[in-house]
């Protein structure tokens, strides 16, 4: 393992981890975001209940959520630190600042996007992950966790908390997708303006598609 | 007569490293086809005959290559145009009544020495650790002995124009100085006679790069925005992948 | 004292080689015990203090700037000449020796220009092999271009910066030996004074700029690497703090200063614009490839340039210089340019300019070469100009882009202006063939010395001295002195000698500080260059150089009495380490007018109106006149001159003629 030790210590090695670890949860997200629209089909949850079903009993799904876990502690504490750390790199700051005229807003606030990430997860994971879990809520089948979204949706604080999470995460990815692969090293005159472009659209659809959910529930869009 | 603007100065003034600064306002009157230091040079010959302290800043080729001059003007470093130094920047760029916030290049890496000249020989100590060709003079094989296609030769050289000024440092918000190692790593690793020492150069580099006590990039491109010789973030990324490559290595 | 230029006996091709081969050697573990100070660290200075490190000797290097790599050498646009002849064009050592003496108007040594010459080549490969991404061919063979005063394409280049490539090599070296332990670097330090023990140099005083503290440093030999003294004139393109300190100090310790009136003028910068203006910016020669310079045939013609019809123009050079046309050395163009301007012809506001223009050759060579591989018949004016332009752009578009953003004028569309400036000083300290001042131990190289280029230096060529000195030349040559050291300890930095020489630099910082008068150091260095370049400059005469030599001494005067220096010498103070320099400026702007007065003739760089032919060409006399002048200070204003006879044994010496 001596050899990894550099994703831990190095700059470089540290957003290499970074980078690594967030492609991770790209994927995650991709997954998902593209369970979660089963909603949409708008038949009482049913499809998506079946979805929900297989994923939260598969063992090979329940076996990459402990990887997913651990990936997202890794992502969260390295961030956290780096956020911590290079804001003590210049510690006389400037009198006036070049403001957006060098780079975007998002792309320096990704510690502060992260955070209300951060935050958003913990009232998420909450809401559902710990019920599915740790309670037989859902597999004792008192409830459907659709008929669990309709009701923890029903609160309007919820859906907006919801719907911040969502803009938080749609300029997270936004300069998160494409850096993933700048850290890694894959910077090509070709390629990376269509990475760019990909990643812009991936960080808008699967917000737009998450931040959706509790707006269609709340408002009674899907049934 | 002469066409003259008016500006107003906010200059950051510091004794030394230790010593706490502020700013300080001065009016000057400039002529639009001076260049920002020349206008300095005005306003110390006028401090200087009013008894007062100069105000200390680097400069020296005034012509843009030799990476002396610094200063970050209302927030960027070499001032508000792209793809120059702060000497060739001109009056002409500002308009009369402008006030103009002048201060050092900042990150703990850079003390201040004093007003806005500061210390930068940290990025002496990363080009000594690694960034070079082990060959000791009289090793060398005829010029042409090696060929190098043209393309790889104008990439090496685009990034071998850093002039190792360090706006790329005051820029980041992390105060990193990855573009300016990415680019030395990445003329040496282009280049056939850099090739035998890339995977040590580049961990040699990066790591006094950290010990040196820079930031960690994070991608903004706020670095490569303001580079006066505009040397591209795909330097960084180069820098990455070969530090990868290294390390995957055992290096 | 007799000079002895100790160049080696036998065939002049012969001489380096046999020198080389049976030069005194020292031992590795004797080079160990061997201090070598180097103080510069451009071209010459960081090549040398690599190599000499690099072959084991201990080495300390000096630089005032922030960094070594700041060195002004970075500043050098055009190239670089070497004798490869990869063009097949007809090069040799001979033709690139020939050229050099020729174009310094027999005012060079043999010996010396021969070495050079031979060495040249070496210098390409080491660059290579250090990582210089020289300009290539799609073949991946490097490629060359042409520069004045020479006939074929012998320049190597890397866009318009190749002095910037060459020294972050050698920069790039020296930080390697300093990263070994083998160098120890001193940023920001000031030398002030060269210590003689026992009439050998033994160490410097230097000035830490950061504290002001004056520190001691022993050495077995001194190299100074400090480059020109074109700042005499206040506007010129050196850098800022480009001085003759460390020079003129090691002057006034002993060392002969030889032809200090030879100084270049580069007949292509961008004029004058205010009286605020602090310096001046090259546009490089290498654009006299391209461009071709030209004035209105009628005086005063207020016309817009490109309103004016081809027939209506005088392309000079072409007309007087028809085998060389544009690319004629620097004291040619830069003479021509100022006679046309003196008759009335000059151009732009202050109508001290002369056109360089682009748009012939970007269309007619450029434009039609790429519309022919694009296979457009007779391609219209708009294309021919779009094609060519990106060619031009290729070639030398950081040039253009300096030149824009420095007038606000695009080069591209209206032809540029121009006007000779003080750009280079063929003289310096006096050499013999080992690159040894009349110091024993006490070497110079590089700009620093003045051996290789007579009275004129061709384009391209102090890169390649520079680099030849510190990378080809001096780790033999300093062999022979050191060889002879090896039982001489280290001198404890408590002997007399630097106590003495420490006082000495103590004092006159003092003196400085202590004036408090009324005028700032930039105000008289400003007089004085007026001064110099209005009876010293491109044209002198034997009654306005007596004259300058008055004024200078009374505005020396004037200096130690009027002069305000603010801050204290224990901080960081740019106005001290200035009016330091200035004030050694005011002592050699008098000795250059005394050599300029003494030189009863023209050549090269050195233009006495006096002395010039019907058609207004100089006229040397090398009668009377073909020896070096090497000045001894005695006193203030009181120097001895020393010949040395320039023997020409493989050249037969001709009038120079480029028509």
């Amino acid at each position: 393992m001596k050899i990894f030790g550099f994703l831990f210590q190095s700059s470089i090695g540290k957003k290499i981890m970074m980078s690594l670890t967030g492609l991770f949860l790209i994927s995650f997200l991709l997954v998902h975001c593209g369970v979660n629209a089963m909603i949409f089909f708008n038949d009482g949850g049913e499809i998506f209940n079946e979805a929900a079903e297989f994923m939260g009993t598969n063992w090979l799904i329940r076996t990459i959520e402990v990887g997913l876990f651990v990936f997202l502690l890794i992502h969260i504490i390295q961030g956290l630190y780096l956020w911590n750390d290079n804001a003590k790199k210049r510690k006389e700051k400037y009198g006036k600042t070049a403001g957006n005229a060098n780079s975007t807003w998002y792309s320096r606030s990704m510690g502060l996007l992260g955070t209300l990430l951060l935050l958003f997860l913990i009232i998420h994971l909450r809401h559902f992950w710990v019920i599915s879990r740790f309670t037989d809520v859902v597999t004792g089948g008192e409830q459907t966790l659709y008929e669990m979204m309709k009701e923890v949706f029903a609160e309007p604080w919820v859906v907006a908390a919801y719907v911040l999470g969502c803009i938080s995460l749609a300029y997270h990815l936004m300069h998160g997708f494409q850096s993933a692969f700048q850290s890694l090293g894959i910077n090509h005159p070709l390629y990376t303006p269509l990475i760019q472009q990909i990643g812009n659209g991936f960080a808008i659809v699967v917000s737009v598609l998450f931040a959706a959910m509790p707006v269609a529930m709340h408002f009674n869009i899907v049934q | 007569m002469e066409k003259g603007i008016n500006v107003t100065l906010k200059v950051w003034r510091q004794k030394n490293e230790t010593s706490a600064g502020s700013f300080e306002t001065y009016k000057v009157q400039a002529n639009p086809d001076m260049s920002f230091l020349e206008m300095f040079d005005v306003l110390n010959e006028q401090l200087i005959t009013e008894g007062k302290d100069p105000v200390a800043f680097d400069h020296d080729c005034r012509e843009g290559i030799c990476g002396m001059c610094s200063m970050v003007i209302n927030g960027r470093p070499h001032g508000p145009k792209g793809g120059i130094t702060t000497c060739q920047l001109h009056m002409r760029s500002f308009k009369d009544g402008d006030i103009i916030v002048v201060e050092p290049f900042r990150a703990n890496s850079f003390g201040v020495i004093k007003d806005l000249s500061v210390d930068r020989t940290a990025f002496d100590r990363i080009i000594a650790a690694g960034g070079f060709v082990s060959v000791n003079t009289g090793n060398a094989v005829d010029a042409n002995n090696i060929l190098i296609p043209k393309e790889i030769a104008d990439k090496a050289f685009e990034a071998a124009t850093c002039i190792g000024c360090g706006a790329c440092v005051s820029a980041c918000k992390n105060a990193s100085a990855m573009l300016f190692v990415g680019a030395k790593v990445t003329q040496l690793a282009l280049l056939p006679q850099g090739k035998a020492e890339r995977q040590s150069r580049v961990v040699a580099m990066v790591n006094q790069m950290d010990a040196e006590g820079f930031g960690a990039c994070t991608n903004t491109g706020a670095c490569a925005a303001e580079c006066p010789k505009e040397i591209p973030l795909s330097v960084i990324a180069t820098m990455n992948r070969e530090y990868l490559a290294a390390k995957l290595n055992g290096k | 004292m007799t000079l002895d230029s100790k160049i080696p006996e036998g065939q002049l091709s012969e001489k380096w080689t046999k020198y080389r081969s049976s030069v005194a050697l020292v031992n590795p573990a004797n080079k160990r015990n061997l201090e070598i100070i180097v103080v510069g660290t451009g071209l010459a200075g960081a090549s040398a203090a690599a190599s000499l490190a690099e072959m084991g000797y201990k080495v300390k290097a000096f630089c005032f700037q922030d960094s070594p790599r700041r060195a002004h050498s970075i500043a050098a646009q055009g190239g670089i000449n070497a004798a490869k002849n990869y063009q097949n064009d007809g090069d040799s050592v001979y033709r690139l020796f020939y050229d050099t003496i020729k174009g310094g108007d027999y005012r060079a040594r043999e010996g010396n220009v021969h070495r050079l010459a031979e060495v040249s080549a070496s210098i390409i490969d080491q660059c290579v092999a250090q990582g210089v991404p020289f300009a290539r061919e799609y073949g991946g063979t490097l490629s060359n271009r042409s520069f004045g005063g020479t006939q074929v394409q012998r320049t190597f280049y890397a866009a318009g910066q190749t002095g910037q490539q060459l020294l972050l090599g050698a920069y790039s070296a020296l930080e390697r030996q300093i990263g070994l332990g083998n160098v120890k670097m001193y940023n920001r330090h000031e030398m002030l004074e060269v210590v003689k023990i026992d009439g050998k140099a033994r160490g410097i005083i230097a000035r830490d700029l950061i504290s002001g503290e004056l520190e001691r440093h022993f050495g077995h030999a001194v190299l100074l690497c400090t480059g020109g003294y074109g700042n005499v004139f206040y506007l010129s393109t050196n850098a800022m703090g480009s001085n003759v300190t460390a020079a003129w100090k090691a002057h006034k310790t002993g060392a002969f200063f030889g032809n200090p009136c030879f100084t270049q003028i580069h007949p292509t910068c961008i004029p004058v614009s205010g009286h605020y203006q602090s310096k001046l910016t090259l546009m490089s020669e290498s654009l006299r490839n391209d461009g071709r310079i030209w004035v209105p045939k009628a005086k005063g013609d207020n016309r817009n340039p490109n309103d004016i019809p081809e027939e209506e123009r005088d392309y000079y050079l072409e007309r007087r210089y028809p085998a060389f046309g544009n690319l004629v050395p620097r004291d040619v163009a830069s003479r021509a340019a100022k006679e046309r301007c003196d008759a009335g012809y000059g151009v732009g506001p202050s109508k001290m300019a002369v056109y360089l223009d682009f748009r012939f050759n970007l269309m007619n060579k450029y434009g039609r070469a790429e519309a022919s591989k694009l296979g457009i018949e007779n391609p219209d004016d708009e294309t021919l100009v779009k094609l060519g332009k990106e060619v031009i752009k290729e070639k030398y578009g950081n040039l253009f882009d300096m030149y824009k953003q420095i007038t606000d004028e695009d080069p591209y569309e209206v032809p540029m202006r121009i006007y000779p400036a003080v750009h280079y000083t063929m003289g310096g300290l006096w050499v013999d063939y080992e690159l040894m001042t009349t110091v024993p131990g006490l070497y110079a190289l590089g700009e620093a010395n003045f051996s290789d280029h007579g009275a004129n230096r061709l384009g391209a060529s102090a890169l390649m001295q520079g680099l030849a000195d510190g990378y080809f030349v001096i780790p033999y040559t300093i062999g022979t002195y050191l060889s002879k050291e090896i039982a001489t300890k280290s001198i404890p930095t408590d002997h007399e000698a630097f106590v003495e020489a420490e006082k000495r630099c103590a004092d006159v910082l003092d003196t400085l500080m202590g004036i408090q008068g009324g005028q700032t150091v930039e105000s008289f260095h400003r007089r004085l260059g007026q001064i110099m370049w209005n009876k010293c400059g491109m044209g002198r005469t034997a009654e306005g150089l007596k004259e300058a030599i008055a004024e200078i001494q009374q505005l020396r005067e004037e200096f130690w009495k009027e002069v305000r220096v603010p801050g204290s010498r224990f901080e960081f103070n740019p106005e001290l380490e200035k009016a330091g320099r200035v004030a050694d400026f005011l002592e050699l702007g008098e000795l250059m007018c005394k050599d300029a007065l003494h030189r009863n003739e023209s050549c090269g760089g050195h233009f006495r109106e006096e002395y010039q032919t019907e058609e207004g060409e100089a006229m040397r006399d090398d009668d009377n006149f073909k020896y070096v002048a090497a000045w001894e200070f005695k006193n203030m204003s009181d120097w001895d001159m020393h010949k040395e006879n320039l023997v020409y044994e493989n050249i037969k010496i001709a009038q120079r003629s480029y028509k």
